[in-house]
């Protein structure tokens, strides 16, 4: 790496940044409160829709979790498995994994290197991908490993990830929530905030020459 | 000549349909497009039907039955161990007289109590699920409970009197010759849980054997009293009671302080007759008064504020008005004129207030929230609609509009109109007889019930609708005011034996009692099969674990009369003996899914002393059934 990188790495962010790279961190709690995925299920017969709602720590049904019952009542005769929480370890380690990263926001905001920044947004982006890849890996999983024996028997399939799929007589809806929009804020201010200082210093720089 | 008859006679017809609304107007008035609700619940009692009966007001439309006195398969209702229990042997009962539960004298939306007036007993229907929660009775030394179940203004009693009078206790035989004398009417005051609305016998006063009809709770200054119509004050055991219950002109409303019958029971007088205390008003003085009424009344009811009573006479072709502080006031100055059995007969002059005449064979009055009282005439087929005031002896002038109704109108009922604060807009006449006015359906013919818009100072009629014999009263409740679970919460049953999953499935033995722990969900039963030996004594417990509205399961045996029906997050427990040996399906009865047909189980009962299917197999059980 040259030495004008290294030296931007080991320079000093402003202190406004640091303040708002520890804040933006904090908004990803946001996500225990506020589902990070929707997904709805419409049809004749459940006008109001059946509704399930992605957590990082857990999942749950609307109507008072009755939604996740029906919903595995009616999966079960397309031999798709029953979605039960204990089945998802992701659950277990995300929550730990979005603590180390507040922590290593505040580390950033405590030390105030760019590098401690750029590290954590490279992470950041890392996990974030990772995640999104396991969750289409989950769907298509449960899409595809039908129980052969089933009543009713229907082709793999893969429920949508985002935006509108049919499935039988389901119209079904697959949306980002309020919870992934505070990840996309955090790495947002992370890409904007280590850009606006690698221009900044850059301008600077220029300037001495 | 033929065309002025011809034109008399359609005239005639026209007059007769005169009140039917223009048809456009009443159909939009009327009409509850798919997919949205009624406006008002409207609950019918179902008279000898035994049931109680919902329907939506203004579509008219019958919505559901609640089983009460009588078994009903639709709902398994009267073949679970808990319904067969609280039914005791009896399968029907006369429901004539829904009373809401109340506070302040406005309805509240938790219970509604309903008399057996065949085998005197009360029931309570919890309007969280809509299910007859407990009966009670039959009540002790009281007879054809008729003049039953009235709330008192915050529920605090519902109270019952006698149409029947009997020698009591009962058990006791005495000649109907000294009906007079040795018969005894009995007014009791059923106290009721605030909390739990459970019903408990707390006091009964015992009366002249008049034959006590209906009643009315008093509010605001008279919410201490009660006041119910009797006729047979003549005291005639027979042998035509439509004769010698004819005779006298007047016969009474008594107007009974229930506050002091109860604060009299509670400091202990009155003696104990067949584990009830019974108050004597001989003894009690301040229990009861009489009032004269013409003539054989079958009505008694408090204006909304419980400053009036309106009283009809079914003989007589007029509703008499009573002020309740001129009662007050006699009682205070000890108007009377004689006495019944100890009881003080007030002057009727010092009482009433008006004779309106609303026409001929007035029943039932109720009232709506613009000042006006509604009269149901029975004998001239029509209601009245008069103004409750003011009473300046122009008694005539009170009466503002007339609707005929087809036919024989008994009862009505107005949107909140026996309330502290009615609602009025609607009001549904029900009547005793359909007379042909549907497609024929034979001798047997159902009741018509019609339903009549009541806003402004006219009626119209909108919609006529027929429902099972026979609603007696009803109540019309707003929508809103109720607001039931659809399913139990799995956390709020806690029932011992409930399952939730097919691993819990259970079959157990203690000597030749079979238990079995069974769970019904779409769509499958879990165990789905049960062997068992003849004789055996079989107890199921079944749970339908399902979450979801309207996912009902049912389970019948094939050729054991059973079928139960289990509502979402319900356990229901079904008994019987394994008599008879051989396999018997058993399957769902209630459709539920796609795969409804293929809901079902079985149940082997080997032969007295023959082989196990086991056995039979020749090899060890391998845990074919859940839990094994």
């Amino acid at each position: 790496m040259t030495s004008r990188i290294t030296t931007w790495l080991d320079s000093a962010l402003g202190k406004r940044s640091r303040l708002l790279i520890a804040l933006a961190s904090l908004t990803l709690l946001v996500s225990f409160v506020v589902p990070m995925w929707h997904i709805k299920m419409y049809a004749t017969q459940f006008p109001d829709g059946l509704e399930l709602n992605i957590y990082p720590q857990r999942l749950t049904g609307g109507n008072e979790g009755r939604d996740v019952i029906e919903i595995n009542t009616l999966n079960h005769y397309i031999g798709m498995r029953s979605l039960q929480q204990q089945d998802f370890a992701e659950m277990r380690w995300i929550p730990f994994a979005l603590g180390v990263f507040i922590l290593l926001a505040f580390r950033t905001a405590v030390f105030g290197k760019v590098g401690n920044a750029v590290d954590l947004l490279v992470l950041f982006s890392y996990f974030g991908l990772f995640s999104l890849g396991a969750f289409y890996y989950r769907l298509f999983d449960y899409g595809h490993h039908l129980d052969p024996e089933a009543p009713i028997k229907v082709p793999p399939f893969t429920p949508p990830m985002i935006g509108h799929n049919k499935l039988a007589n389901f119209d079904v809806y697959s949306y980002p929530g309020l919870g992934s929009a505070a990840f996309l804020l955090f790495g947002t201010a992370l890409v904007v905030l280590v850009w606006l200082d690698w221009r900044a210093k850059r301008a600077v720089e220029q300037a001495r020459r | 000549m033929a065309l002025a008859l011809l034109a008399g006679c359609a005239k005639g017809t026209q007059s007769r349909n005169a009140r039917v609304a223009d048809v456009a107007t009443a159909a939009r008035a009327t009409y509850v497009p798919p997919g949205q609700q009624d406006e008002f619940y409207l609950f019918y009692s179902g008279g000898h039907s035994g049931q109680v009966y919902v329907a939506g007001i203004p579509s008219m439309r019958h919505i559901s039955t609640i089983p009460v006195f009588a078994p009903y398969p639709a709902t398994g209702y009267g073949f679970d161990e808990d319904s067969r229990r609280m039914l005791g042997g009896f399968t029907w009962g006369d429901v004539h007289h829904p009373a809401p539960s109340r506070t302040n004298g406005d309805y509240d939306g938790r219970w509604l109590f309903v008399n057996d007036n065949a085998n005197n007993r009360v029931a309570r229907i919890d309007l969280r699920d809509f299910k007859t929660r407990q009966i009670l009775g039959p009540i002790p030394n009281s007879s054809g409970n008729h003049g039953s179940s009235f709330t008192t203004a915050n529920t605090e009693y519902a109270l019952v009197a006698s149409r029947f009078s009997i020698p009591i206790p009962k058990g006791t035989v005495a000649p109907t010759s000294r009906y007079a004398t040795d018969y005894h009417g009995v007014v009791s005051g059923i106290k009721i849980d605030s909390a739990s609305g459970t019903m408990a016998l707390d006091w009964q006063i015992i009366t002249p054997p008049f034959n006590w009809d209906l009643a009315s709770t008093g509010r605001e200054i008279s919410a201490d009293w009660a006041v119910w119509s009797c006729y047979n004050s003549e005291r005639s055991g027979g042998p035509r009671l439509e004769v010698s219950a004819s005779q006298r002109d007047r016969d009474y409303l008594a107007f009974v302080n229930w506050r002091r019958a109860a604060e009299a029971a509670r400091a202990g007088r009155g003696r104990m007759i067949a584990g009830a205390r019974v108050l004597d008003p001989r003894e009690v003085p301040g229990l009861m008064y009489l009032i004269p009424l013409a003539k054989s009344p079958h009505g008694a009811d408090f204006s909304p504020d419980g400053r009036y009573v309106v009283g009809s006479g079914k003989l007589a072709p007029f509703a008499t008005v009573y002020d309740f502080e001129k009662f007050l006031a006699a009682v205070q100055a000890n108007d009377t004129t004689g006495s019944e059995d100890g009881i003080p007969v007030l002057r009727y002059e010092s009482v009433r207030v008006a004779e309106v005449p609303v026409g001929l064979g007035p029943l039932h009055t109720q009232f709506d929230n613009e000042g006006y009282a509604y009269t149901s005439l029975f004998v001239e087929s029509a209601i009245a609609k008069w103004r409750l005031g003011p009473f300046d002896g122009h008694d005539s002038a009170l009466v503002v509009s007339k609707i005929p109704v087809h036919y024989n109108v008994g009862h009505l009922v107005v949107a909140g109109g026996d309330a502290r604060h009615p609602v009025g807009r609607y009001l549904v006449s029900m009547n005793k007889l359909s007379h042909g006015r549907h497609l024929s359906v034979g001798p047997s013919q159902p009741e018509s019930s019609q339903l009549i818009d009541i806003t402004g100072s006219g009626m119209t009629m909108l919609y006529e609708a027929y429902t099972e014999p026979e609603p007696h009263y009803a109540i019309i409740m707003q929508a809103n005011l109720l607001h039931p679970i659809e399913v139990y919460p799995q956390a709020e049953n806690r029932n011992p034996n409930a399952i939730w999953g097919p691993t819990e499935a259970r079959i157990t033995r203690a000597g030749n009692v079979v238990t079995v722990r069974m769970m019904a969900v779409r769509s499958y039963f879990a165990p789905n099969e049960i062997e068992v030996s003849q004789g055996d004594s079989v107890i199921v417990h079944i749970t339908n674990t399902e979450q979801s509205t309207d996912e009902l399961h049912g389970w019948a045996l094939a050729e054991h009369n059973i079928n139960v029906v289990i509502d979402p997050g319900e356990t229901k427990t079904v008994a019987f003996r394994a008599n008879r040996p051989g396999v018997y399906p058993y399957y769902c009865t209630n459709f539920c899914s796609a795969m409804h047909q293929e809901m079902q189980g079985y149940l082997l009962v080997r032969p007295r002393g023959g082989a196990t299917t086991a056995q039979l197999l020749n090899r060890t059980p391998a845990g074919r059934r859940a839990g094994g």
